[in-house]
């Protein structure tokens, strides 16, 4: 353990916290409309003060975390599933299987992602589910390289031989053996996306087509803080350090876990 | 749509007034006097530059095919129609100098100016007038505004200066739409208008000369020295791009653009300080559009009437003019913007009555039989989802607000905010949504043959919410076939009380224009329509001037 | 070497196919037509006038014919023309391009001479107070939002200290500026923008840089050259530095598309008009043939960044041999 992933870990672990009891955190309804309190500045009443529908914006931030770290985990997720299961497949059978494979990779890296994000999200319809997809499907590239590389090394190593002699399945030894033995970069490089994929849902609720209302995410909350800024600096201020605060949180965990690996 | 409050820039004789001051003097004396009030009055200086910010940008300024805000905005300081509005909105001249309509409401002559240049200096006449006709009816080229045009029967060339308009039918939204901007004969007649290059750098009649177009940047026009209405005060038009609603706000607050709108807060909680109080004045008055909530009639549950003035009941139109507005508008009653004359001011909103409301809804067949908030009828609950538009702040707060009020009397209001090109074409134009939250933006005339007749309701039409009434459909029809004021307001006083009974939509505010002009500008006046139709008229003192060249 | 290259380029054409294949592809599955923007919502433009541009752009034909006349054209280098302004495709992107381009030109210079020596240091004292207060920094600028950092930059810059332009590129006196006022101009609106973007992307190379400078200072090579009683001092700037850069260059050639790409919210922020604008405006007109371009145009760029970030590592190092 070194001190990158226990400071990134308390981070991580504390906004997981929030999300997880968030309805026994949050002090009020978040959705709870108060057209007398509008932009009313933080006070012992609303800590973190009131959006512009009058809404407390501690108990928003709150529910908050759990659509934008939601939204880190499942697009991750689906961009691990995707890039293991490919990568893989690219790395154990080899020949054309591989090369149709990467050429793919080649063809997906060759744009600008955030570009192919912004075009799919635009041009369906913008949402939590969509968001969380489009995300994945683009960015399962570096995971898909890693997995295959390190397939590539593991394949000939004396233990695979070992299980293709006694008639373990194809799936059998990618399933239990190598898979396994490549997990180590690929939790570095999801640690990395989790956060990655934070700060891509802020910037489409910046342009419009992030997380829909009345759903708040952090996201959308700070996207509302940009249009009030200057009446209202707490709607900009505390979602930008929300997000600051957990990007960098889940950046100290992988790098921390890297240099665990390349020690070892 | 955002609106720009700048619009077209008119004439004003600001001689009648210092004369009318002082017609009790002795005749020579007012003579020699007003001589001399006439040289103190017009003796704003001339030069500086107006910076104005948008955060959108013309798309052509080929005036016949602009449809957006932006490219409006820019035509009008560059081109002139027949006629305009003034600051009370009535119809005047403006290429043409005079105009009569036959008695039957059937022809229209127009007598043009006289003496009138393009900016690069050929003579404007009659064959301008034909050609941008001739243009506007062509099936070949992509211009939204060829509705009203097609309407003409006949158009002829009567000599250089007067032309000859004869409607198949009288058709009186006709002479508003002459406001449309003339083109140039002797600069397009060989061009293909959907692809010329006169879309980014137009020659027109008007007051600002193009100048240059940096795309993503800014628009640069020059005063037009030689104007027929006279030699507009500020030297330099900019039209700056700024795509961002904060970033455009901050530009504001360094100077760096002296005109612009601003949002409800910005004017109620951003503009306060003594800096803005210093530098700048912001103005406020009724746009011309309202925002509304429209419910598919096809569905079962909206087709009955009750339910539709139940919401109409449960909703606080108040609380959203005070909550998203930050009362800078009003609640709306019906589709015409209160000043108008078509509207009918005997119409008495309803009072915000949830009681009221839970009783319709009981005598539409709807109760809570589970006891879980939601109301059911024959074994549905009513929950249904209202469809927005991406980009408008107001319109989402809006229908957060009535998810509330609605939740309240036990309906489940979901809401769905689309980008806006889907939104049209997925979901609009196929009838695909059980209610929406938009907005219509108005002409000056009260014709809504296109909304509300039940002949316009196939897919890209305008009923979209399948609105059929058929003494409304023949008072549509009446008021556009007949000239005459009264009778013109009688039928759409008429159709306003009909509609507000119905509910086909649930009308809820005219929102205001918020513009903010830099301080230094002086000779702004606000007439009914807002400000900016003296344009010309708006000058900088020498002494106060801050851009110089 | 010339072989090498050849090859490849002509590698690069299946690439291209498939480039255009995702392309046209992303597009065509979404609902939305471009004439909705073109006619807006306006009660005067009747059905008929929407149908009749919709038939104008060919937007009635079946989609492969649709593709067929893309790539035919495409062949030609003809981008098509602008569903917004009829301006052909190219000229756009033309417009657009020296501005993103020169914009992240000037950001990576600096994150090259800021990030590489933070990235060096702290391979150097690994472990040190010094690196984990580096990672921590590099990862600030990496976790901020960028919305959010443009803002408060701006409004603290920009309004109220009133020292450098809020937004833009240029002054609107430009025009009439000597030439080295205007570079003056210019440069004082790039500030805030490029220490955005710059800031943002130390983390990527520092961090890069560092675990390169690590393992190379693992090497057996640098062990012997230690043996030998160098200084340290030489060891690593004479044997270990040459072989821990040579990488970068190839992160240099993959991060072309993110230079392109990621440049759409900080240039709507400071209202710059480049790629990243571009693009975003032509997705909510659904201006297709801009869209299909800028895509395009951009993935042969990446193309041919990583190519000429392969070449150029095989010029630098003499152990890889291009083959």
């Amino acid at each position: 353990m070194n001190r990158l992933i226990i400071s990134g870990s308390i981070i991580v672990l504390f906004f997981a916290g929030l999300a997880l009891f968030a309805p026994l955190l949050a002090p009020y309804d978040p959705g709870m409309i108060d057209i007398d309190n509008i932009l009313t500045s933080p006070s012992g009443e609303h800590l973190l003060g009131t959006d512009s529908l009058g809404r407390d914006l501690l108990s928003r931030m709150v529910y908050g975390t759990r659509i934008s770290l939601l939204v880190g985990l499942i697009a991750v997720g689906i961009s691990a599933f995707i890039g293991v299961i490919l990568g893989s497949l690219a790395g154990y059978y080899g020949k054309w299987v591989d090369a149709l494979i990467m050429r793919f990779v080649d063809v997906m890296l060759c744009f600008p992602t955030f570009f192919l994000i912004l075009a799919v999200i635009a041009l369906l319809e913008p949402g939590i589910v969509n968001i969380m997809i489009i995300i994945g499907v683009t960015s399962w590239m570096g995971v898909a390289r890693l997995i295959r590389a390190e397939i590539l090394s593991l394949k000939e190593r004396d233990f695979i031989y070992a299980e293709k002699a006694i008639g373990a399945s194809d799936f059998r030894i990618i399933t239990r053996h190598l898979i396994p033995n490549a997990m180590g970069p690929v939790l570095v490089s999801v640690t990395l996306g989790v956060a990655a994929a934070i700060l891509v849902e802020s910037s489409l609720s910046f342009l419009g087509i992030g997380v829909q209302p009345p759903t708040p995410s952090w996201g959308n909350i700070l996207s509302e803080g940009k249009s009030v800024m200057g009446a209202a600096w707490w709607m900009l201020f505390f979602p930008g350090l929300a997000i600051f605060i957990t990007v960098l949180g889940y950046n100290l965990l992988g790098e921390g876990i890297r240099e665990n690996l390349l020690k070892t | 749509m955002p609106r720009e409050a700048l619009t077209k820039p008119g004439k004003l004789i600001t001689l009648s007034i210092s004369i009318h001051r002082l017609k009790t003097v002795f005749f020579k004396a007012v003579f020699l006097f007003a001589a001399f009030m006439l040289l103190a009055f017009s003796r704003a200086d001339y030069g500086d530059t107006i910076v104005v910010g948008s955060i959108g940008e013309p798309r052509t300024l080929v005036p016949i095919l602009a449809s957006d805000s932006s490219s409006g905005t820019i035509c009008g300081m560059i081109f002139n129609g027949l006629l305009k509005y003034d600051k009370d909105l009535h119809l005047t001249g403006d290429l043409a100098e005079s105009w009569s309509v036959s008695d039957d409401g059937l022809e229209i002559i127009f007598y043009l100016r006289k003496g009138v240049m393009w900016h690069d200096g050929e003579p404007f006449t009659a064959k301008d007038v034909k050609f941008t006709y001739e243009r506007l009816i062509d099936s070949g080229i992509r211009t939204p505004y060829a509705g009203d045009f097609i309407m003409v029967k006949d158009f002829q060339v009567i000599d250089e200066h007067t032309v000859k308009v004869v409607y198949g039918e009288p058709f009186s939204p006709g002479l508003s739409s002459w406001t449309m901007n003339i083109m140039p004969e002797h600069l397009l007649k060989s061009e293909d208008l959907n692809n010329t290059s006169f879309s980014r750098m137009p020659v027109g009649t008007g007051p600002y000369i193009f100048k240059s177009w940096q795309t993503g940047e800014k628009i640069e026009l020059v005063s037009n020295h030689d104007y027929f209405e006279g030699r507009p005060y500020i030297g330099r038009y900019i039209y700056r791009v700024i795509p961002d609603q904060a970033t455009l706000f901050l530009e504001l607050r360094a100077e760096g653009v002296d005109f612009s709108s601003l949002t409800p807060l910005q004017f109620k909680r951003q503009t306060q300080s003594k800096f803005f109080e210093k530098n700048f004045r912001k103005f406020h008055y009724p746009s011309f559009g309202y925002t509304y909530m429209g419910y598919n009639l096809k569905d079962p549950r909206f087709r009955d009437m009750r339910v539709r003035q139940a919401i109409n009941y449960a909703v606080d139109k108040d609380e959203i003019v005070r909550g998203v507005l930050l009362e800078l508008g009003r609640p709306a009653t019906g589709p015409f913007i209160p000043e108008s004359w078509a509207y009918n001011k005997d119409i008495k909103p309803a009072r915000f009555d949830p009681d009221r409301a839970h009783q319709l809804l009981k005598e539409a067949g709807w109760s809570d039989k589970d006891g879980d908030g939601i109301l059911e009828k024959d074994g549905g609950k009513f929950s249904f989802t209202v469809i927005t538009n991406q980009g408008n702040e107001q319109r989402r707060m809006t229908a957060e607000i009535i998810q509330r009020r609605l939740k309240g009397v036990g309906i489940d209001m979901k809401i769905k905010i689309i980008e806006w090109s889907t939104f049209v074409s997925e979901f609009i134009d196929k009838r695909r949504f059980d209610a929406v939250l938009l907005g219509w933006g108005l002409s000056l005339d009260p014709d809504m043959y296109d909304i509300w007749h039940s002949s316009k309701t196939k897919e890209g039409e305008f009923n979209f919410v399948g609105y059929s009434n058929s003494e409304v459909d023949r008072l549509l029809l009446e008021g556009r076939r007949t000239f005459d004021r009264d009778e013109r307001t009688r039928v759409y006083h008429r159709v306003h009380e009909i509609l507000y009974e119905e509910q086909p939509y649930l009308f809820l505010y005219v929102p205001d224009s918020l513009p903010i002009a830099h301080r230094r500008f002086k000779g702004i006046e606000q007439g009914i329509g807002g400000i900016g139709y003296n344009f010309i008229k708006w000058h900088v003192p020498k002494d106060e001037q801050k851009y110089r060249r | 070497m010339i072989k090498y290259i050849f090859r490849r380029l002509i590698s690069m054409v299946p690439l291209l196919f498939g480039i255009t294949i995702i392309t046209f592809t992303v597009i065509h599955i979404a609902p939305g037509k471009p004439t909705d923007m073109e006619t807006q919502f306006n009660p005067k433009v009747s059905l008929e006038a929407r149908d009749r541009i919709a038939k104008l752009y060919g937007l009635d034909k079946p989609l492969h014919v649709q593709y067929a006349d893309w790539l035919r054209r495409m062949a030609r280098f003809d981008f098509g023309v602008s569903f917004v302004d009829s301006r052909p495709v190219m000229k756009k992107i033309s417009e657009r391009i020296p501005v993103t381009l020169g914009i992240n030109f000037v950001s990576i210079i600096l994150i090259l001479l800021i990030g590489v020596p933070i990235g060096i240091s702290s391979a150097v004292r690994e472990n040190t107070f010094y690196d984990r207060a580096m990672t921590v920094f590099v990862f600030i600028g990496f976790a901020m939002p960028t919305i959010w950092l443009s803002l408060i930059l701006m409004d603290l810059v920009g309004v109220r200290w009133g020292i450098l332009p809020v937004s833009g590129l240029k002054s609107l006196e430009f025009e009439r500026l000597g030439l080295l006022e205007k570079i003056m101009d210019v440069s004082r609106h790039l500030v805030l923008p490029v220490f955005v973007s710059a800031f943002a992307g130390l983390a990527g190379i520092s961090r890069y840089m560092r675990t390169n400078m690590v393992q190379v200072l693992r090497q057996n090579y640098i062990r012997t050259a230690r043996a030998k009683g160098l200084s340290e001092r030489e060891v690593i700037y004479k044997h270990a530095l040459k072989n821990a850069l040579l990488p970068i260059v190839t992160i240099l050639g993959l991060s072309v598309p993110g230079l392109i790409g990621g440049s759409v919210i900080f240039e709507s922020i400071f209202s710059i008009p480049g790629m990243g604008r571009l693009f975003y405006e032509s997705v909510m007109s659904r201006d297709y043939p801009v869209i299909m371009g800028v895509l395009v145009i951009g993935a042969v760029l990446t193309l041919l960044g990583n190519l000429l970030a392969d070449v150029s590592y095989a010029a630098v190092d003499p152990r890889i041999k291009l083959e």
